[in-house]
């Protein structure tokens, strides 16, 4: 009468079809996320035709790391939803393809603090340091812990091109090759050509350079110079690239460019 | 275990059992799971065939189905847009359509169309820009100026009081907002020897009428108002400072970055005064023109300018 006493008296079986049972909301839920072309949106400059979301420079990126390392995201969201209220608050919702090169994204679903998604450009550099050496000089309501060693630690960046070769593995647009920076035609049968852009033609030439591995360290160093985002131009502190990568969030893409409502056609 | 076409029934209670039985004795029972609760589940099943058809549900290909279900919406471009249902097209529609974002637009409107000095006549619209301008002020504003913008002594300028580096007209407040500003002063460390540096010190001490060396403070102004040191450049010969170099006036006893206190140490002070001069002075507001529009930065302005009056 129950067919499934064969399947409970063979563990093999039923280890088996019980991953099939339970991968098939995964699979139904998220496999065709990847595939749909709406999910991460294109978002192009209407006026220069170019990428407006671009990888982390160097710098960002590792300060993206001390980020992730000092768990930020634990109080931190970086995802603002589609409701008046958070539009209100920290500005235009947040777009799939604004968190296409973070790996892993920070959206996060607990806010103890602010969302962060788009804290970029809010304060000067001046107040972030002081804000994550000491929050409650700035902020005498705030719980954040004082992230003080940050300005005095030196960033290590020896591993920089690694880091990056690694993120390149998952899909982040670094280049290590002539081909990649300036992009190349592929001849097909039948004098076809099929042109594979590179990150000059994709981002221009200026951020192109930024993501050019082999210009990695000097990228970093240079970006910490111009930018001196911890007011002490004598070291480049944790602090420099933790600064540099909030400076950048949410700035990637100016809304002013579009509609007001262009971005509901990808939904 | 037995396989049979007839339920099995525990002898002892008389339930019905899956005829699963380990070490002898130990059966497994069928109880089912109550009727109201099996059919609350087929009708869920049945409410999800409806949800296909009314919202996205099916993915397909590079695409997926949008279903029947559609949300009508004004752009704040004016444009009435019709699609299939989505989070963001109902937010497109709460924006411009919602009961509170209605009220309020009528509010913002009134005051964009408003001349700037006859929005405190108007005792509605004023209360308006006082609770609409606090809450813009505490999001963007008060993490440097502080609630109620009293400022953080030697890092951002009090906005509570009446004095200003880069004017407190509302042109000015608004240019401020809108396009931010970056303070600079040179550090003069390089510049000024040691005895240079306490002579400059002393003379701004003076020009605010605290205790200073007067010998000092004359051989000081020279150098402030001469090429050596040039300060006049931007604070000005008389030292009230050029608002549009953002310099501040040396005359008044207000400080926004050294902490001088009239009670304090004649040395402390002086001490504290050449640190400035010696380090140079660098701060930045951010620009916010791209972030608030023309009105809330209307609204902002006013607001601020509540706060000095006050």
């Amino acid at each position: 009468m129950l067919k499934h006493e064969s399947i409970e008296t063979n563990s093999a079986l039923l280890i088996v079809l019980t991953l099939v049972a339970i991968s098939i909301g995964g699979l139904v839920e998220i496999v065709p996320l990847h595939y749909i072309d709406s999910t991460v949106e294109e978002v192009k400059d209407p006026q220069t035709g170019l990428e407006m979301v671009r990888p982390y420079t160097p710098l960002e990126q590792r300060g993206r790391d001390i980020y992730v390392r000092e768990g930020c995201y634990t109080c931190h969201s970086q995802m603002i939803r589609p409701f008046r209220d958070e539009d209100l608050r920290y500005g235009h919702y947040s777009l799939g393809a604004e968190s296409k090169y973070d790996h892993p994204f920070q959206w996060g679903s607990k806010r103890t603090g602010p969302d962060l998604a788009r804290v970029g450009g809010k304060y000067s550099n001046e107040w972030h340091t002081q804000h994550l050496t000491a929050p409650r000089s700035v902020v005498p309501e705030s719980i954040m812990p004082n992230y003080s060693w940050l300005a005095t630690t030196p960033l290590d960046y020896s591993d920089i091109k690694e880091r990056m070769i690694a993120l390149k593995k998952v899909g982040v647009p670094y280049t290590l090759t002539k081909d990649e920076y300036a992009g190349w035609d592929e001849k097909k049968p039948g004098d076809q050509v099929v042109r594979h852009p590179g990150t000059v033609e994709r981002f221009g030439e200026a951020t192109a350079n930024l993501l050019d591995i082999n210009r990695a360290e000097q990228n970093i160093v240079a970006q910490a110079e111009k930018g001196n985002y911890d007011g002490n131009p004598e070291l480049l502190s944790e602090m420099d690239a933790l600064v540099a990568y909030l400076q950048v969030l949410g700035t990637m893409v100016d809304f002013t460019k579009f509609e007001s409502d262009y971005f509901v056609q990808f939904r | 275990m037995a396989q049979s076409t007839q339920p099995i029934k525990d002898p002892l209670t008389g339930a019905e059992t899956t005829g699963h039985v380990w070490d002898d004795t130990l059966q497994e029972f069928n109880n089912p799971l109550p009727r109201w609760w099996l059919y609350a589940f087929y009708g869920t099943i049945i409410f999800s065939i409806g949800y296909w058809i009314l919202y996205p549900a099916w993915p397909f290909a590079s695409s997926f189905t949008k279903g029947f279900n559609t949300v009508t919406y004004q752009t704040a471009e004016g444009q009435e847009k019709t699609t299939h249902w989505s989070m963001r097209a109902l937010f497109a529609k709460d924006m411009q359509e919602g009961e509170f974002a209605v009220k309020q637009r009528q509010y913002l409107e009134k005051v964009a169309a408003t001349p700037y000095d006859q929005i405190a006549q108007d005792p509605d619209m004023s209360a308006f820009v006082r609770s609409y301008g606090a809450s813009v002020f505490n999001d963007n504003c008060a993490a440097c100026h502080q609630a109620g913008g009293k400022g953080v002594l030697g890092k951002y300028p009090s906005l509570a009081d009446n004095d200003w580096l880069w004017g407190g007209t509302a042109d000015a407040v608004q240019h401020t907002i809108t396009y931010g500003r970056n303070g600079f002063m040179p550090a003069f460390k390089e510049t000024f020897n040691e005895e240079q540096l306490t002579q400059v010190s002393n003379y701004v001490l003076s020009l605010s009428g605290l205790p200073a060396d007067a010998d000092a403070a004359a051989k000081g102004e020279r150098i402030f108002n001469t090429e050596t040191g040039g300060c006049y450049y931007c604070h000005t010969k008389v030292g009230k400072g050029l608002q549009s170099q953002g310099a501040a006036n040396l005359t008044d006893k207000v400080w926004t970055i050294a902490t001088i206190d009239a009670n304090a140490k004649p040395e402390d002070n002086l001490t504290k005064i050449k640190a400035v001069i010696s380090n140079g002075v660098q701060r930045q507001m951010p620009v916010f023109g791209q972030r608030l529009n023309e009105t809330e930065i209307k609204v902002l302005t006013n607001y601020v300018q509540q706060l000095s009056a006050q």
